[in-house]
């Protein structure tokens, strides 16, 4: 578990000085001071981001890859540096590998539709797992179907681990492909993922890595990792909304067909046929999220600058506090391993006889925002034997004061419920 | 006392009234809030002058969907299928006596909506019905 080996020598982060940076977290929820605790949903954004896209719109607007002005022209740059800085926060080897989508969600359906369309064969075996959000599940599970292919779901163990060894046993019995989370959203638990991809090699497979839940949150080395996809989204971590990003090795890229077709995708079209654009342009069919882009490389330097291990280092500190404290209430499961090592800053827990709306509902009262339902985990949710979970995530600006919060809360709403 | 989690909703909750399965139900409704998986069963027996002799519900789900299921049932029996179905949205939030926020309103209008599916086949969410539906038509 690389990716979790707990960090001891980083300096602790200066969370005052970082929540100074992000104007909604001075807001309040129902009349108390605002707890964001759904950052597995979305993260709120500091003003640097907000100042980079603010310069865009203000200075020099104009749509790239088109104008022969000044403006485009600065535009593209802007655009492109972005794209630049995501290829060196993953460590990828180029920067025409890096698509910008809207989300991990459409990379991943980019990668079901423009690579497994024409590699993916009736008979030809899909591999994932219980632990993948619906975006990572449902294009597999419907590409199966349209294609005659066998898609093979891989259990978690009663403390929603991975079963390595059932993985390892479906792997060696071959595959086409391989589509699995780095960081479950539901549970928090990490996958070994490097590990995991050697065994996919060794069969052939391409491993297609669902990132959404740990680019926020740890160093993710595309090239450690070993992986053949990975997407994630923007504003997960601290960039706007509808930016978002595919990385394809550029060898498979280069291979498929497009995704959309439109403007700025094509290199010649004629009446009768149409020549594609290099990449990573061919991916990009019509206006770009230009100035979402622009924002997400703004909310790449944030997160660069405060450093990655420190950010992690930071959430594990957070788990460590408030995990053993939700365990002490009555009543309380929390879902996922409880060794810290094993997991994200991401607590989805249970309180017997209180259901995770009323619970999210009433934590509100307290200003703390929670995610309280399936967590478009369905499969998951099925394989613990619950409907929903009230789901506690955190990151770089959270605090103990905030943990400590969530646990008065807690009780609290035990109190409402006579438990 | 808390303005939404009041004495007799979660009284409502922790002993929902007509709770299991009906056994020779004439009619009967599975329904689900997709938002947070909540889940309700209604089932009906209806008498030959078309008047519900009988109610039960099973089901899962927050405080609010089962009280609500739980106080619906309540009023239901003795009812006749065409007085279910002028039951409508306002009906059931005014019953309830508490003030719902907009993402809780499904939470309150699911055993509703499970009804009226098994009473007529609707299934759309109170309140949002098709005009026809709406119209009786």
């Amino acid at each position: 578990m690389a990716v979790t080996s707990r960090p001891t020598t980083e300096r602790p982060l200066d969370v005052a000085r970082i929540r100074a940076d992000f104007p909604v977290l001075s807001q309040t929820a129902n009349g108390k001071p605002l707890v964001w605790l759904d950052n597995a949903s979305t993260s709120q954004k500091p003003r640097q981001v907000l100042e980079a896209m603010r310069v865009v719109y203000e200075e020099h607007n104009a749509n790239i890859h088109r104008g022969v002005y000044e403006f485009s022209e600065r535009t593209t740059a802007a655009f492109e540096e972005a794209r630049a800085k995501i290829a060196r926060f993953i460590n990828a080897p180029a920067a025409r590998e890096i698509v910008f989508v809207r989300n991990a969600t459409e990379g991943l359906n980019l990668v079901a539709y423009a690579w497994g369309r024409d590699n993916v064969k009736a008979g030809d075996r899909i591999v994932t797992t219980v632990l993948e959000h619906h975006s990572n599940f449902v294009p597999w599970q419907q590409l199966a179907k349209d294609a005659g292919a066998e898609l093979v779901v891989i259990d978690v163990d009663d403390e929603g681990r991975l079963r390595l060894d059932q993985l390892r046993r479906e792997l060696e019995r071959g595959a086409r492909v391989l589509a699995l989370t780095h960081t479950s959203n539901g549970l928090g638990v990490v996958n070994p993922i490097a590990e995991i991809v050697g065994w996919a090699k060794a069969a052939g497979a391409t491993v297609v890595v669902d990132a959404a839940q740990s680019a926020p949150h740890t160093a993710v080395d595309v090239q450690a990792l070993g992986c053949d996809f990975l997407a994630f989204s923007g504003h997960k971590m601290l960039g706007p909304v509808g930016s978002g990003v595919v990385w394809g090795r550029a060898s498979l890229l280069e291979r498929m067909r497009p995704f959309l077709y439109g403007g700025d995708m094509i290199s010649r079209v004629s009446v009768e046929r149409s020549e594609w654009n290099e990449l990573p342009w061919k991916f990009e069919a019509g206006t770009s999220s230009y100035v979402d882009a622009i924002g997400l490389g703004a909310a790449i330097d944030y997160l660069t600058e405060v450093g990655m291990a420190r950010i992690h280092a930071h959430e594990v500190a957070l788990v460590e506090h408030l995990l053993p404290k939700l365990l002490a209430e009555d009543g309380t499961t929390v879902f996922g391993p409880h060794n810290v090592d094993e997991r994200v800053g991401v607590i989805s827990f249970d309180v017997k006889g209180i259901h995770p709306h009323d619970m999210a509902t009433l934590l509100d009262r307290e200003g703390i925002a929670v995610r309280a339902g399936h967590h478009c985990n369905h499969p998951l949710m099925t394989r613990l034997g619950v409907t929903a979970t009230t789901r506690a995530s955190m990151y770089l600006y959270n605090t103990i004061e905030e943990c400590d919060v969530l646990v008065d809360a807690v009780r609290k709403a035990k109190k409402v419920f006579g438990l | 006392m808390d303005d939404l989690y009041r004495d007799y909703i979660l009284d409502h909750y922790k002993n929902p009234r007509n709770f299991g399965e009906l056994e020779g139900a004439t009619h009967q409704y599975h329904d689900t809030n997709p938002l947070c998986g909540d889940e309700i069963t209604m089932f009906l027996l209806v008498g030959e002058d078309g008047r519900v002799q009988d109610v039960h519900f099973t089901g899962r789900g927050c405080a609010i969907s089962q009280a609500s299921a739980s106080i619906l049932t309540d009023e239901v029996k003795g009812k006749t299928l065409d007085e279910l179905k002028g039951f409508d949205r306002d009906h059931v939030l005014q019953n309830l006596g508490i003030t719902i926020s907009p993402a809780r309103i499904k939470c309150a209008l699911l055993s509703l909506k499970a009804l009226k599916g098994a009473a007529w086949g609707l299934t759309a969410w109170p309140g949002e019905e098709p005009k026809e539906a709406a119209q009786g038509s």
